[in-house]
Parts: structure tokens; sequence; C-alpha cells
């Protein structure tokens, strides 16, 4: 804690933790103090230096090293280094807000679950896709069981980095997982499409879900309609393409109907490009449940003060 | 040359029919269609038969249509049929995941034909590593290859054939390809991978020229060379395997197949079960055109059936904006685009 904010570091100097740090820095409840990165010559490292953080290029050892290590982490590495790392945050008593697939922690969307899990040591970020549909998908189930949800996240070329071109299957099947126990659906499919489209492409994401034929598709709009209006509180470009289309069951949907809702994530342009929407949704989500996780730690340590 | 087995050929005919035809059947294939069909084309020589979901593992979905059965029970079905041919298995990673691909391995499939876009070819490493592991023939697929040059898609096939693919295939999803668009990229694949791996090419009727290009294909170096029985496949279909057949013999190129045994599949196994015959109409002239994946048909013709819009409307915007393969949830968007510009007043706004 200082000066009534949580101390956070940032581990991983690429272009997600960059822009992690620039959303970090518009925080009423976080102070960025350290980022911490493996190559010196890093623009990421530079550029926070600039900033005023502290920073180093000699990994989790230099942060643990500090007088005051942090409240806080934001691991923004690969899921390799984050399983070496979470043992000695944990040891150390830091929340880590993990932004890797390494899924040590429960999976962690900021409009659906985050206020379950503020005392957890660790929290995983589930995928980008992840991020855009599953709030989706629990704005039907929070109305109408969905028994299937289906996700498509199309992305362009140039904002799918290599961790996620080597292991793409980790981001299918991740994702599935995530509309299942995050979103509330019985079972999920993630299907991720890569375009190389020149101007890039800004993300786009639908999500279908099975419903009853009988099921009060008012209601499912309304809540699918509030649940984009929580989302733009930290993605402001997060929109619905058209309005949610719904189709009577047809041969081959086990007499169930299904809606689809289109949406499009643009991102807010703070580091990453507008067009690579879905980095810029892992980022703001990060932010936004850094932003919870911090609030918590102030009101302990207020409660303890007082 | 013998490469897959004891027959003598100089260009190995590849039949998707139950494969790239599930789009055209909306991936309505029984049991049975997969039976006979498997037992005509192995009995007539063929050594690579391709049985998936159109959209490969996993892709009974919402978004490309759900199989009538299950993939799995097509596969075992068709490993139980063939005796001479190897039961191929598609994949497109984003979609089918090795997962996948290791329950269609442990079910006998013997090859995996792994399809990325065709500049996205390095998702696949991952694939054909885990195909290689497995043992099982490998092939690589380089779709929509009309949006890249002959020099980018040989620095593509370079990716896969360092991954461990064994064959690189062009293939002309959208059947965009005219003569020497086809013939000039084969080439240069051939001229890239050497003997490091053979190229082949999947040929599209779009624009008509599915049998034409595979000819130019093979003559610059093409050695697998895909068709499918009747044509039965995404868009206007494939290059019939019959034909080629038929062709390839005519030129004197040795095949190993029997082509009087292709037509007589042709005739008397497949067309009877064809619930739409493939046609070169407005919508999929259209697609070869504007180089639309062939596979968008029949879903731009159902959102064009639910909007009240013209399917080949919707099919040139998709070649416009460059959707690629899978982007099938981009037709209903741009149904409703289309539809909200004839009605501004009464389309609903978000």
């Amino acid at each position: 804690m200082h000066d009534g904010k949580a101390v956070a570091a940032i581990v991983g100097s690429g272009n997600i933790g960059t822009d992690l740090l620039a959303k970090l820095r518009r925080s009423g409840n976080v102070e960025v103090r350290y980022m911490v990165g493996v190559d010196p010559e890093s623009d990421g490292l530079a550029r926070a230096a600039e900033l005023g953080v502290r920073t180093s290029a000699e990994g989790v050892d230099w942060l643990l090293s500090q007088p005051e290590v942090p409240d806080l982490v934001f691991e923004a590495t690969s899921a390799k280094a984050h399983a070496a790392n979470a043992p000695r945050y944990a040891d150390a008593g830091i929340q880590a807000v993990d932004l890797t697939p390494a899924a040590l922690g429960p999976f962690t969307c900021p409009v659906v679950n985050i206020s379950d899990q503020l005392d957890a040591p660790n929290v995983n970020m589930i995928t980008c896709g992840g991020q855009a549909t599953i709030p989706i998908v629990h704005a039907v189930s929070r109305v109408t069981p969905v028994p299937y949800a289906e996700i498509v996240a199309s992305v362009s070329s140039r904002s799918a980095g290599p961790g996620t071109r080597a292991n793409i299957d980790e981001f299918t099947e991740t994702t599935a997982h995530g509309t299942e126990t995050v979103g509330g659906a019985d079972s999920g499919k993630a299907i991720i499409i890569i375009n190389p489209v020149e101007p890039p492409m800004i993300m786009r994401d639908t999500v279908f879900c099975a419903i009853d034929p009988a099921a009060d598709r008012d209601a499912i709009t309304d809540s699918i309609r509030r649940m984009v209006r929580d989302v733009q509180e930290y993605v402001p470009g997060y929109t619905l393409k058209a309005e949610p289309q719904y189709d009577d069951p047809r041969p081959g949907w086990g007499d169930r109907a299904r809606v689809a809702v289109f949406l499009e994530v643009a991102g807010n342009g703070d580091y990453l490009p507008t067009y690579a929407g879905n980095l810029d949704i892992m980022t703001a989500a990060a932010s936004q449940v850094g932003e919870q996780l911090a609030s918590k730690i102030i009101d302990k340590d207020t409660a303890v003060r007082v | 040359m013998s490469m897959w087995d004891d027959v003598e050929r100089d260009v190995r005919i590849v039949d998707t029919t139950l494969r790239d035809g599930s789009h055209a059947m909306a991936h309505q294939f029984t049991e049975q269609h997969v039976r006979d069909t498997v037992r005509a084309l192995d009995s007539s020589g063929v050594s690579l038969i391709e049985v998936t979901h159109g959209d490969g593992l996993g892709g009974s979905t919402f978004n490309y249509g759900f199989s009538l059965v299950d993939e799995k029970q097509l596969i075992s079905a068709a490993v139980e049929e063939a005796s001479g041919a190897t039961i191929a298995v598609l994949l497109l990673p984003g979609l089918g995941t090795v997962t996948d691909l290791r329950a269609a391995a442990d079910l006998g499939a013997g090859a995996v034909r792994i399809a990325t876009h065709c500049t996205e070819a390095d998702v696949s490493i991952q694939h054909f590593q885990a195909a290689r592991d497995l043992g099982l023939e490998t092939v690589g697929f380089l779709m929509l290859s009309h949006m890249s040059s002959p020099e980018d898609l040989a620095k593509q096939a370079r990716i896969m054939a360092d991954a461990g693919c064994q064959c690189v295939y062009v293939v002309d999803s959208a059947g965009a390809l005219v003569l020497e668009d086809a013939s000039d990229r084969v080439a240069a694949l051939v001229d890239e991978l050497g003997t490091d791996a053979q190229v082949g090419y999947h040929g599209h009727q779009n624009l008509s020229f599915g049998v034409a290009n595979s000819v130019l294909c093979y003559r610059a170096g093409a050695r697998q060379i895909d068709g499918s029985l009747v044509a039965l496949g995404a868009g206007a279909g494939n290059s019939p395997t019959e034909v080629l057949a038929a062709t390839f013999d005519r030129i004197g190129a040795r095949t190993g197949v029997d082509k009087d045994g292709l037509m007589d599949a042709a005739e008397n196994v497949v067309k009877p079960f064809i619930t739409r015959l493939p046609v070169m109409d407005r919508s999929s002239i259209v697609q070869g055109y504007a180089g639309v994946y062939s596979s968008f048909l029949l879903h731009a013709e159902r959102a064009a059936e639910r909007y009240g819009v013209p399917a080949h409307e919707i099919l040139y915007r998709c070649g416009e904006r460059r959707y690629v393969g899978g982007q099938e949830d981009m037709i209903i968007d741009i149904a409703l685009e289309i539809l909200a510009e004839r009605e501004p007043a009464t389309a609903a706004t978000p």
C-alpha cells in the first residue's frame, strides 16, 4: 500500500504489459511501481522507466528483493514462466492476476464472477476470446438454461502473436471450458479464425447459444444489452453489430432454438492498435480485475488501521 | 512414382467426396453413404479417401452445420470398408484440435490433411508434429491460395514442410484460379520444396476450371490431385474424380485407378443419394469470380431465404471484405447489413 493505493508490478514488458501499464496509470486504486522484463533493450521497459516506473531486466528475483514487494502482480509473460513464478508470488503474499494461459487460479471475467474471487491468491484471465464472449453466454444463461454455447472469434493476423499461433488448441480448449465454467453453458465450443486482410480487421465475435424455443426472447435481449453496457465500462469499443438474432429449431438442433449475438471489439488504442480488440480486452479486463482486487486490499488495510 | 504403395503411378488421385461433399450435402451423410462410397473408391484403386465433416474434425457446429451422423462413426465405417485405401481426415487448426486428431487416429484414420488460410501456416505446426508422432501420413492445405502470390505461397509451404508435412496443396477453395494462376503456384511450391515434400492441387468448379487446372498443375509438378465423385463438393463442386481419371488416362499419365470403376461409382453409388447436384449457378460463379470460400454457398442461400436478400449479393460482399474460411458467421452479419440498407426506416438499430 502507498498513498491509499495498492502497489503493483507488471511482469512482462512486451505489447501486453506495455498496454496494461497505460491502462493502470488511469487507475484510482492501483499504483504500478515496478515493471520487470528479461531484455534490457526492451522498448517496454524504456517506456515504463520514462513514466517513472522502477524497471529491471533481471526478472522476478529482482522484484522479490525490493524493500517493499507489491500487493499485486500482473503476469504478462508466458504460461511456462507463470507456472514457475506463481509459487514465489504466493510465498511472498502477492496476489497474482495471470494473463497467460497457465490457468493455475480460477477463471475470472470481471463482469461475471470477480466478486467471488477477491481473496483468491491467483486469478486467470482465460483468453481474449473468452473475455469477449463469456459475458454474453452468461447474459443468456442468467435468463434461461444454455445447454450449448458456441463462440467464433475472428482476429486480425497482425494481432495473433507467436504464443497463440504455436498453441492455438490452447485457445479453443480454454475458451470452450470458460463458456461452461464461467459462462454457464452445459457444454461449450470455441473457434478462432485468423484473417490477414489489410487494413487489419477489428476483432469480431459471434456467440451462438442453444435455448428453449419458449424462452423469453425479450428478457434475453434485455440481459444481453445490459451486459454489453457493463463490459463497455472497461472496453468502450465493445459493441453489438446487430440485434440479437433468434432462430426457431432446425433439423439437427435437437429441438432447440438459437440466439446469435454479433459483437465487434475495438481496442482503446492505448499502446496496441485499435483493431487489436482481442489484445485490448485482455489488458482492459485485467486492469478491471486489478481495480477490484486493489479495492479489497485497500479496504483491508483501512480496517487494520482503524 | 510409387511413394504411397506398390502401384506405379505418375499422379495420385485423392478423393474427397466424403469430406468436401459434406458441404453440398449439408453434412447429412449417412453411414450407408460412406460405406458404399468407400467400397466403390477402394475397389477402383483410389489410395487416399478423405472422410470428415466438411469443415474438418470438430466441424459439427451451429456455425458450419451439425452432422447428421457423428463423424467418428463415419470414419470408423470408412476404415472398415477400405481394404487398400488409407482413410484421411481434415483438420482446421482453430476449430479441430490435436485431441480430435488422436481420436481419429485411434479409429484407424491413416492420414491427416491440415488446412490453414494461405498466409497462416504457422498455426499448423503443433498439429503436424502431433500427426507425425501418431505415425499419420501428413498433407497440408493452403486454403484460398488465390489470395497469395506464388512466392508468398511457397514460403508458407516451406513452414508446413519443415513442420513435418509430406505434401503441400495449392487449395483453390474459391475456384478462383484460372489455368496459369494455378500452375504457377504449383511450380513455385515444387521449386521451394524440391524433394522435401510433394505438391498437390485441390480444385473447385465455380469457374469450371477444376479439371483443366488439374492437368496444368500435374504438368507443373503436382503429384496429388483432389477430386470428388459427381463433383460433389462445396460451391459448384470439386473436379470430378471420374473425369480426372478419364482425362489423366487420355493424356497418358498413370493414376493407378480404374476410370470405368469410378464412372460406375459416380453414376450408381453417389448420384442416387445426392440431394442437390453441384451446379455452376449465379451464386457459385460469383464465388469463383469474387474469390469466396466455396462452403459459404449454402450458408449464404440460407441467410438469403431467412432475411429476403440475394445470396449472390451477400457473396460479393464476402469477397470484397476478404473473409476467409471459417467466417461463416459473417454471412448473417452481411445479410442483416443489406437488409438494414434496404429498409433503413424499419431496421432495428443496436
